[in-house]
């Protein structure tokens, strides 16, 4: 058995911390885990791709298409453009936000419409506002862990598994607001 | 029991060189290289620091294996081309405590200029080349790599790519093993190179590496996994090297395979033997045909780039659809408005462009994040070859067209790229008698490939303080009279800076200073809000492209709060005074 999660998003939204909090909970669970990043150019506002598959064995570091258990996507319009990634029973789990690509921003391009809407006639989705909960909790930096932790809820380990990787993993001075942040999207 | 530990693949080549006893490190950044000398220096007992290119890393890596301690330089794939002189020479002259430089290719250019393959450049420059395919790999082939280097008295390149050196998986660690340092005895035979020496050292390189090919046969890097796995009735089997290698497992566990932990020089008897044990033989490498070829050269039929690609990234289900025919049903990417990087909010440079933009200058351009000015809607950067190339293209230009043609032309180049090899284009514009404007976008750090500390900042890799390259004075100290300071935040200051030195006839340089939007404590207090009452819908706020100003369907304008850096480049392009700041 090995399983694939993708995480995307938009360059600076900290997909690469929410990667290395899923390949931990994996590691802790006993699997060989994978976990593919990306850093550099990608990182200045583009989109950007993780992958962590976790398993008996693993052998490739990436995620390809067709092959995505659980996509966790921080952008709505990223979730549509990784979508075809999933496997046909795959679960995606979306934070509903928007950020525009530059295109739009100068009205060149349109954002598309109802995105949420068009995935779920095709696959299982999950929405979740993390941005909203995170300003709610005074910090809008941990709203990845709000989607996180929805994600979590369709993940096979425990509750204490998750935060005990987040202590370990987020700076000493933000693990309350961080599991807070975990915690909203959990019991969402 | 050892311990086990999750670890990138570069921090897995950092504790591969900090076990095997290195002394010495000297690196430039470069993705997907940069992170092996950040987390190397976190060890105790190496010293390692930032050079400001890497021809300077490897003359250092080079000087301390001549006094007989072991070394480690670590370069992007284009960073070895400006090494290559270097390398080619040290190369005859061999070592004297091992010496090892990691080199990373970034096959699929995820963060590059262009798509080389180091392997080739290993041939060319007769250096062995390892290619480990996981982190553990990393680790222990940085070891062998020490062993061959001092074993064949030769420099050794450890070859990774962009998916290894960004993976992480479980790695063994072990102890620090530090070897006596060996004796250094002059002996310019070996250490000189010039023609008489360089002959002899030639002959010996060659051997060398004949030796080198004859132990690739047993090396235990080199391995065969025997299978029984057949297509049509034919056996298959696949020699494959570093990730790639990781495909073919996830695919085909089952087929034979040779895998080459060593590239250079290939063990042709290996080869041989696994070749007669198939059927129908698969060669694959990620980017150029360099195995398959000399394969092909020995009279073996093979399959390999007629149906795998030279660009781009190798994956699993290029086996699933070339090899095994699979029909894999995929949906089609779906057409949505694509998401380039772009300039974050607040950077500096998006002020600098939003003035060239203004005044229709064009830029003969360099590498760093303000490469991105290229794009729309800043559209203000034209060119961009290697580093340093801005600035001597710019002459370049002047020498064909004369001065009236670079009138409307300047050179911008980073503060790090400025140090790595622009400042040898600058003294060519000075010595030949230019008359072009360059201009210095001083972020104070090295931003695009993480930000990194060089000579400027003040700060080394370890941290320590440190006098700093005072950009004025070392322009002036080359002689230049128009040097000036400016501030790009302060939009129309450095406009009439750039129009007067764009017709002044002379050569000029005007240092941009503004710190990176991402540095530590650069966030502004403020951000910056609409009044919609004011707004006129004009627009003229969304020109630099910041992207946390967007354009409402009304035409009026929203800026996204967590997004915003305060840093007011909106607020000047507002005729109406329709943005204001408001405390975060
Ligand atoms: C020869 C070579 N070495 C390293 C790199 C990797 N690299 C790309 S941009 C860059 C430096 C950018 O720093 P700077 O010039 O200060 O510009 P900034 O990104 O801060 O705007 C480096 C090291 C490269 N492209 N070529
Ligand atoms: S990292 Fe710094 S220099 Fe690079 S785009 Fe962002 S603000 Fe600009
Ligand atoms: S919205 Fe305006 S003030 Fe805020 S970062 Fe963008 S340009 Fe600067």
């Amino acid at each position: 058995m090995t399983k694939n999660i993708m995480i995307v998003g938009v360059g600076g939204q900290g997909t690469l911390l929410t990667s290395r909090i899923l390949g931990g909970v994996m590691e802790n669970a006993g699997y060989k885990v994978k976990v593919s990043e990306v850093h550099g150019m990608a990182q200045r506002g583009g989109s950007v791709v993780t992958f962590v598959r976790y398993g008996d064995s693993v052998a490739e570091p990436i995620v390809e298409e067709g092959q995505a258990d659980v996509l966790i996507a921080f952008e709505r319009l990223e979730a549509l453009r990784y979508a075809h990634f999933l496997k046909k029973d795959g679960v995606l789990i979306v934070n509903d936000w928007r950020i525009d690509p530059i295109s739009v921003v100068m009205g060149a391009q349109k954002y598309p419409e109802k995105i949420i809407e068009k995935l779920e006639r095709k696959h299982t989705v999950y929405k979740i506002n993390g941005m909203e909960e995170a300003l709610r909790l005074g910090n809008s930096r941990v709203f990845n862990n709000v989607v996180l932790g929805m994600a979590a809820r369709h993940m096979d380990f425990s509750l204490q598994e998750w935060l005990d990787v987040i202590e370990k993993t987020v700076p000493a001075k933000t693990v309350e607001i961080n599991t807070k942040a975990f915690m909203a999207g959990y019991e969402h | 029991m050892k311990e086990k530990k999750m670890m990138l693949g570069n921090a897995a080549i950092a504790r591969g060189v900090w076990e095997a006893g290195v002394k010495v490190s000297s690196a430039y950044p470069g993705t997907p290289s940069t992170e092996i000398s950040e987390e190397l220096v976190k060890y105790p007992d190496v010293y390692a620091e930032w050079a400001p290119n890497e021809k300077v890393a490897t003359e250092v890596a080079i000087g301390a294996s001549i006094s007989g301690v072991r070394s480690f330089a670590t370069m992007k794939m284009v960073g070895l081309n400006v090494a290559a002189d270097p390398l080619y020479s040290f190369s005859y002259a061999g070592v004297t405590g091992g010496m090892v430089m990691v080199v990373a290719d970034d096959p699929g250019l995820y963060s590059s200029q262009n798509e080389q393959d180091t392997r080739m450049v290993c041939r060319a420059a007769m250096v062995p080349c390892l290619e480990p395919s996981d982190s553990q790999e990393a680790k222990d082939y940085i070891k062998y790599a020490y062993e061959i280097s001092e074993k064949f008295d030769t420099p050794v390149i450890v070859r990774t790519t962009t998916r290894l050196a960004h993976s992480q998986c479980e790695v063994t660690l072990e102890d620090r093993v530090v070897p006596d340092d060996k004796v250094y005895e002059r002996n310019i035979a070996k250490n000189v190179m010039m023609p008489a020496m360089a002959k002899g050292r030639h002959l010996i390189v060659e051997k060398r590496m004949k030796d080198l090919a004859e132990y690739a046969n047993t090396a235990p890097f080199n391995t065969i996994e025997k299978g029984d796995m057949t297509i049509d009735g034919k056996r298959i089997g696949f020699i494959t090297d570093g990730i790639p290698y990781q495909y073919v497992k996830e695919v085909c566990p089952n087929a034979s395979i040779l895998k080459l932990g060593m590239c250079n020089p290939l063990p042709r008897k290996m080869i041989e033997d696994f070749a007669a044990s198939v059927d129908v033989l698969y060669i694959f490498e990620e980017l150029e045909p360099v195995i398959e070829e000399q394969v092909r050269s020995w009279g073996i039929s093979c399959i390999g780039k007629e149906i795998f690609t030279i660009q781009g990234e190798y994956s699993a289900n290029m086996i699933r659809e070339r090899v095994l025919k699979m029909d894999l049903d995929l949906d089609e990417a779906p057409q949505i408005p694509p998401r380039p990087p772009i300039l974050c909010p607040g950077c500096p440079h998006r002020a600098t462009f939003s003035v060239l933009k203004k005044l229709r200058i064009h830029a003969a351009g360099d590498i760093g994040c303000y490469t991105l000015g290229a794009l729309a809607p800043l559209s203000a950067v034209d060119t961009t070859i290697c580093m340093g190339s801005s600035i001597s293209s710019l002459h370049g230009m002047e020498k064909a067209k004369g001065f009236d043609y670079i009138k409307n032309w300047v050179a911008v180049i980073g503060d790090s790229t400025f140090l790595h090899t622009g400042v040898n284009s600058l003294i060519n514009l000075f010595y030949n008698q230019s008359h072009g404007t360059v201009l210095i976008l001083d972020n104070r750090t090295t931003g695009m490939t993480g930000h990194q500390d060089h000579p400027a900042t003040g700060k080394t890799l370890s941290g320590e303080i440190v006098p700093a390259v005072d950009f004025k004075k070392l322009c002036e100290g080359i002689g230049i009279e128009h040097v000036r300071e400016e501030d790009p935040f302060d939009v129309d200051a450095l406009t009439k800076a750039v129009k007067e030195e764009v017709n002044r006839e002379a050569l000029s340089v005007i240092i941009v200073k503004a710190p990176c939007a991402l540095l530590k404590g650069q966030q502004h207090p403020y951000v910056v809000e609409p009044l919609a009452d004011k707004c006129v819908h004009c627009g003229a706020c969304l020109q630099p492209g910041c992207p946390a100003l967007t354009k409402k369907e009304d035409g009026s304008i929203a800026i996204d709060a967590t997004m915003c850096n305060g840093c007011g480049l909106c607020m000047s392009m507002c005729k109406v005074g329709a943005l204001q700041k408001v405390k975060r």
